[in-house]
């Protein structure tokens, strides 16, 4: 299974109020297990692309293909692609509706025609997944904290059970703990289930840390495309575009620059601190 | 499917009638819609439509956008004067076709009423295309201000009124999203009867109008963090004064009716 | 002739706000209506903060210090202990208006807070709504947002703005109301990181060139290496205070308090238990590039 965007571009209506970023040309290749970062500042197209791997915006040149399928053939259902490459928006508990956390979930594997007994199962395997106690099955989701909300949202998406993740700024909003839960909880998806996720973000630094690929974004097309080092390697045209390389990295830079002998594609601080260390002489 | 929406846009442009007071513009329209149904003689509304012609000269906005109005209903225009054309009945009878009949009064009743909703339309739309919605609120605040003598919250309502303006786009960004969402966990928003079609309205609606309180609340701790305290000793950043040309306006609106009335007892 | 030294407000050594023994409960009830939980959002909280200073109060969501940034701007009133704004009673109610007009606050959703179909109609409201006379509100409207960089986007709408610029066209909202402070809660937790940049900007040139004094609210650890003093808050209670420098070099304390920090403090406190000499709560790259550049000339 994979998922292949073809020479992929979106133009927009400009005469209307709401502009849509454009996407440029866009060729791409996501394979199955993979996690993923797309950065890109606002603007960049990074949500116009992530809104094409689930058909929710159709392409205006370009053919996308899952499982080797051309989403965009007649007859193709849509409509079950996204249960297969499952999204979660910015800001997901804006979503919420149901009465109880539980009935919110069930929306999602209801739609896929499941039966009674296997949506139950799923919605409650699904929050097990987000780490959300059990008593609060039965709560309204608007009673639960911002944190927990967004816990319930995930497991809206995740109950229906997609091989695909694409996650939308999923730490907006929340403080240095709650991003580093929600990332955590992402990695085990990532890890325990192997599903293919795909983080969507402004944020370097959350991202670096976690994903294996980064995608970087500008004006509609792909500028970067390879693993953290190789992209952070980059740093001074990121910074250029508005995006930064890790702190870490601009650091390893500028020891270089006074004569330390440093890996200047050092991209976390566990690195940053062995390497000065073996700079200067001494036992790690 | 929102986003096309150009009714209440405002067109920017330097004319008499984007400088007018608001206030004359409301009166000017209300007196416009009046004179509408004052006059029912064929030749009587060919009048009024001439005088809106002028004034479209006047407001210096494009007949294009003018006419974006009515091309929404165009359909509903034709369907209704078809019925009109055929159904209505008279003494001479003009055309006669198996069951389809024209009568003379027919084709008046038919011709009166595409032209009359046809001018309302374009007409009403003058006042929204010449005039910010801000300073319509702010026409309609002062204008009306003499029924606070009947407890009516007049600058309240007013108030109330510009935020929603405010607002409307954002809400209407906001359902987008909402309806991305749910569509991302498999909604189906078109097939299905309208029962069917109501019922996957709820998790649209419900985030929706859970998101609406939330800013209405949020706007409100805003505003009094900011001072506001109703209406009492506000002052106004744009204040509503009138002109000469308001005057020649009124004057002119009011020669206008006279004509239509006069147009009415004669024609 | 009484001289009261203490309303000497030329004095720049007055407290702007002086938090003493702060409380503030509320009542959590279930549907019936029946008191189901007495929750202490702020519990005896000790802050002041000078005239022209810019402090920032750190803290994870739920510590407290949205609450506490509440009361500064009398939109919650105390429940316990006291609380003086420019020198005026928060827990008189009829002080309520005066201390509004001290203490402006801006708030962390951009859109949330604009209320007007023009920028700037909506800088213009604060003035409005206090009385000031129409030609001195253009004056004002066109100072503020002067100062932050908006007077060009004066005739458009906010919904084409981003999310940076709506938080500037907010606080020149505050700021045409000419207060001695401005409190900001969490003013760029909904921006990217460049409008996080563009607020952060703007707030130290006010508080620089305005001498306007500023409490930053926040949870991003970065944003407070400007600030003359910093408190952290944690379950309501203040727990640490004191200079960034001082706050920074205590990480482990930090991060109990579930707190972010920068990467740069916590390579240097890395290096630091390894046994390198650098300084206590480094705060820049380039104060760990010295630091270790001089570090190596020790040891060569």
């Amino acid at each position: 299974m994979s998922l292949i965007f073809d020479h992929v571009s979106y133009t927009y209506s400009p005469d209307t109020a709401y502009e849509v970023a454009a996407l440029n040309d866009i060729n791409l290749k996501i394979d199955d297990g993979e996690f993923i970062g797309i950065i890109g500042h606002t603007g960049s197209g990074k949500s116009t692309l992530a809104q094409h791997m689930n058909g929710l915006i159709r392409a205006t040149a370009g053919s996308i293909y899952y499982n080797g399928q051309d989403i965009y053939d007649k007859g193709y259902k849509l409509k079950d692609l996204r249960t297969q490459v499952g999204m979660v928006f910015q800001y997901p508990e804006n979503q919420l509706f149901g009465t109880t956390v539980f009935e919110d979930v069930c929306f999602g594997p209801k739609n896929q025609g499941l039966d009674e007994k296997e949506v139950s199962l799923r919605a409650f395997e699904a929050l097990r997944a987000v780490k959300l106690p059990e008593e609060y099955a039965e709560t309204s989701p608007f009673d639960l904290s911002g944190g927990q909300k967004r816990r319930v949202a995930i497991a809206g998406v995740l109950a229906m059970k997609p091989a695909y993740l694409i996650l939308d700024e999923p730490t907006a909003g929340l403080d240095p703990a709650g991003r580093e839960e929600i990332l955590g909880l992402i990695k085990e998806l990532h890890d325990k289930k192997g599903t293919t996720v795909i983080l969507v973000s402004h944020s370097m630094e959350d991202v670096a840390n976690y994903v294996d690929r980064i995608v970087v974004m500008e004006h509609g097309g792909i500028l970067y495309d390879g693993t953290p080092r190789e992209v952070f390697h980059y740093c001074k045209e990121l910074e250029e575009i508005g995006l930064a390389a890790p702190q870490v990295t601009y650091l390893m830079h500028d020891l270089k620059k006074i004569g330390f002998h440093v890996d200047t594609d050092i991209t976390t601080v566990p690195e940053a601190r062995d390497a000065i260390l073996r700079a200067l002489g001494r036992k790690e | 499917m929102f986003r096309n929406m150009t009714l209440g846009q405002y067109y920017p442009a330097d004319s008499i009638l984007h400088r007018l007071d608001p206030r004359t513009k409301l009166f000017g329209t209300l007196i416009f819609i009046i004179s509408i149904f004052i006059v029912d003689s064929v030749p009587g509304m060919l009048v009024i439509a001439a005088f809106l012609g002028a004034v479209i000269i006047i407001s210096k906005v494009p007949f294009s956008f003018m006419v974006k109005g009515i091309r929404g209903i165009v359909v509903l225009l034709m369907i209704a004067g078809l019925f009109n054309l055929f159904l209505t009945p008279g003494d001479k009878i003009l055309f006669h076709f198996g069951i389809l009949t024209i009568t003379d009064a027919g084709l008046k009743s038919a011709t009166l009423m595409t032209i009359r909703m046809i001018v309302l339309i374009i007409g009403t739309s003058v006042m929204t295309l010449t005039t910010t919605p801000n300073s319509l609120t702010d026409g309609l605040e002062k204008g009306l201000r003499f029924l606070t003598v009947f407890r009516v919250p007049v600058h309240e309502i007013s108030m109330m009124m510009s935020i929603a303006l405010r607002f409307i786009p954002i809400l209407i960004e906001e359902t987008d999203k909402i309806m991305k969402a749910q569509m991302a966990r498999g909604a189906d928003f078109e097939s299905g009867g309208i029962f069917q079609k109501a019922k996957s309205m709820v998790p649209i609606l419900v985030p929706l109008f859970v998101s609406a309180f939330r800013r209405a609340n949020d706007l409100a701790l805003a505003m009094e963090a900011r001072c506001y305290n109703g209406g009492d000793g506000r002052t106004n950043m744009k204040p509503l004064k009138y002109a000469g040309i308001d005057a020649i306006s009124y004057v002119c609106i009011f020669v206008f009716l006279g004509t239509c009335i006069a147009a009415k007892v004669l024609l | 002739m009484n001289i009261d030294v203490n309303t000497n407000i030329n004095n720049i050594n007055i407290n702007i706000i002086e938090a003493k023994n702060l409380s503030h409960e509320y009542i959590v009830r279930d549907e019936e209506g029946n008191v189901e939980n007495i929750v202490t959002a702020i519990d005896n909280v000790d802050i002041s903060v000078k005239k022209g200073h810019f402090i920032s109060i750190l803290g994870h969501n739920g510590s407290g210090k949205s609450t506490f940034a509440k009361h500064i701007n009398a939109l919650l009133y105390p429940s316990g202990g006291t609380l003086f704004v420019n020198q005026m009673d928060a827990n008189d109610k009829s002080n309520t208006l005066d201390i509004r007009k001290s203490a402006g606050m801006v708030f962390q959703n951009p859109d949330n807070q604009i209320i007007a179909s023009v920028v700037e109609e909506d800088v213009g409201f604060g003035p409005e709504n206090i009385g000031v006379p129409t030609d001195e509100i253009w004056e004002r409207v066109e100072k503020s947002l002067r100062s932050v960089g908006m007077w060009e986007y004066r005739k458009h709408s906010p919904n084409k703005l981003s999310g940076g610029q709506k938080q500037r066209v907010a606080i020149a909202g505050v700021m045409a109301m000419e207060p001695e402070c401005i409190v900001l809660d969490e003013p760029t937790a909904m921006l990217d990181p460049n409008g996080r940049k563009e607020v952060i900007r703007a707030i130290h040139e006010l508080n620089k060139k305005k001498n306007v004094t500023v409490i930053l609210i926040t949870h991003y650890m970065e944003e407070v290496v400007g600030s003359d003093y910093v408190y952290v808050m944690d379950s309501g209670k203040v727990v640490m205070e004191g200079e960034p420098r001082d706050i920074f070099s205590k990480v482990e304390e930090l991060k109990s308090y579930r707190l972010d920090v920068p990467q740069i403090t916590l390579v240097a406190d890395e290096l630091k238990k390894a046994g390198v000499n650098v300084p206590d709560g480094v705060l820049t790259r380039e104060e760990l590039v010295e630091a270790l550049r001089g570090i190596r000339a020790t040891e060569v």
